[in-house]
């Protein structure tokens, strides 16, 4: 069934994000989902840069531009604010931030925002890399990906520590809705926006968006690669409901979890990878899947 | 190049005002849809990263101002109703 909003365009076109960019999907389900009785705070990264080119702006809804690591306390001071003028409730607020605006320097401000119970959903949208200043490692990216800061070379196999289980951790505050989602699945994510926006208190949404320029594969792969991060178990679909973080549920199981290899090939930071290396990644990821159950 | 005239704290009253800046420009190859074929599941509407692709009575038909050419809608068309063209400018 489609929603009421399910028409109105709430970013608009004409916006700068890379052709294929995963944020652009993402961000027309998510603001599509929330409706036009929505204010957002956007951390610096990607998407802001891309959506606010001054004079002009993709936003159809009031946006605040934080700064890089403080999107989730200004949307908490936006709430607040709502709270005095006896408007609780009635407006949905959301904070938006790239991976390094959530997993790294925003994460702080997000804690923060968690635990004084704000009722903000922050969103992260995640590339796996500090994008727009050019594809630096975060927290965020995978073992194995070679980006600039982690390149990869005879020394090096790239990035050598573990992506952070971020959305885990954001439900470990105890808040009232965790998820993660990504755009191959538009209606599931939508959905989850759902939940989040309605949940009393803070919510968190971890969005996987792939970004044909940093991960470097083409511009019509990126939802194909959505798909099989989440086939291969490379990335789990999941929400936690009412604080449950020991109760997840998987909402995506893969009938027959496809190879990892078939995910990795499609993307030239993982192209030096050899077949040990592969072999270890497939291990980690079984044993992650082992963990949640599939 | 034109003036821009700066307002207090940067504040910007026109929402969706990016439309005044058409992407089209950049692309190097252009979706074409068969008709005759679409089944209006609108998986190229929901995937476009651009909202470039509009709902029609009958099927689908593209905003070339804004469409950057990124193929997405053609891999993900389950009936292979788009086909990308080399655009010829
Ligand atoms: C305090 C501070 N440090 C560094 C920067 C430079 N900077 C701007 S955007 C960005 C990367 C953003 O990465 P991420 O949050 O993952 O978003 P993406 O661009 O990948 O979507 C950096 C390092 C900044 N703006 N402010
Ligand atoms: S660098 Fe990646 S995330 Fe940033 S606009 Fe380009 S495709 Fe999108
Ligand atoms: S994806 Fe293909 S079949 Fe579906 S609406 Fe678009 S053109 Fe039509
Ligand atoms: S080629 Fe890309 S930008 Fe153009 S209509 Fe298709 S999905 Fe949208
Ligand atoms: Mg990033």
């Amino acid at each position: 069934m489609m929603s009421e909003n399910e028409e109105k365009e709430l970013l608009a076109s004409g916006h700068r994000m890379c052709a294929g960019c995963g944020e652009g999907t993402a961000m027309r389900a998510i603001l599509k989902e929330a409706g036009p009785n929505s204010i957002a705070t956007v951390a610096t990264g990607c998407l802001e840069v891309t959506t606010t080119a001054y004079p002009q702006t993709a936003w159809e809804i009031p946006l605040i531009h934080a700064a890089f690591e403080n999107a989730a306390s200004v949307a908490s001071g936006i709430e607040a604010a709502l709270k005095q003028m006896d408007k609780k409730g009635e407006t949905n607020i959301l904070s938006f931030a790239g991976d390094g605006g959530t997993f790294d320097i925003g994460f702080q401000a997000l804690s923060g925002m968690f635990e004084r119970k704000h009722n903000v959903t922050h969103i992260c949208l995640d590339n796996e890399a500090y994008m727009n200043t050019g594809i630096q490692r975060c927290s965020s990216t995978p073992y194995g990906a070679s980006t600039t800061t982690s390149p990869s070379g005879k020394e090096s196999i790239g990035e050598d520590r573990p992506k952070k289980p971020i959305a885990r951790i954001a439900g470990a505050h105890d808040i009232p809705y965790a998820a993660t989602a990504t755009i191959a699945y538009i209606d599931d994510l939508k959905k989850k926006v759902n939940k989040a926006l309605k949940a009393d208190g803070p919510a968190f949404l971890h969005v996987f968006a792939p970004c044909p320029t940093g991960w470097r594969h083409g511009s019509d792969d990126t939802i194909e690669l959505a798909r099989l991060a989440v086939e291969t178990g490379v990335f789990v679909l999941w929400e936690a409901e009412d604080g449950e973080i020991c109760d997840i549920k998987i909402t995506k199981k893969p009938k027959e979890r496809k190879p990892v290899k078939e995910y990795l090939k499609k993307q030239r930071r993982f192209a030096h990878l050899t077949e040990e290396h592969i072999e270890k990644i497939q291990k980690e990821v079984d044993e992650k899947c082992e963990q949640y159950g599939f | 190049m034109s003036k821009v005239k700066i307002t207090i704290a940067g504040i910007n009253k026109k929402a969706g005002s990016s439309k005044e800046y058409k992407t089209g420009g950049w692309r190097t190859m252009k979706p074409e849809v068969d008709v005759e074929k679409c089944i209006q599941c609108f998986k190229c509407f929901d995937y476009c990263p651009d909202g470039a692709v509009k709902k029609t009575e009958d099927a689908i038909e593209f905003d070339l101002d804004y469409c950057k050419g990124c193929g997405i809608c053609e891999r993900e068309c389950p009936v292979k109703a788009i086909v990308m063209k080399v655009e010829e400018k």
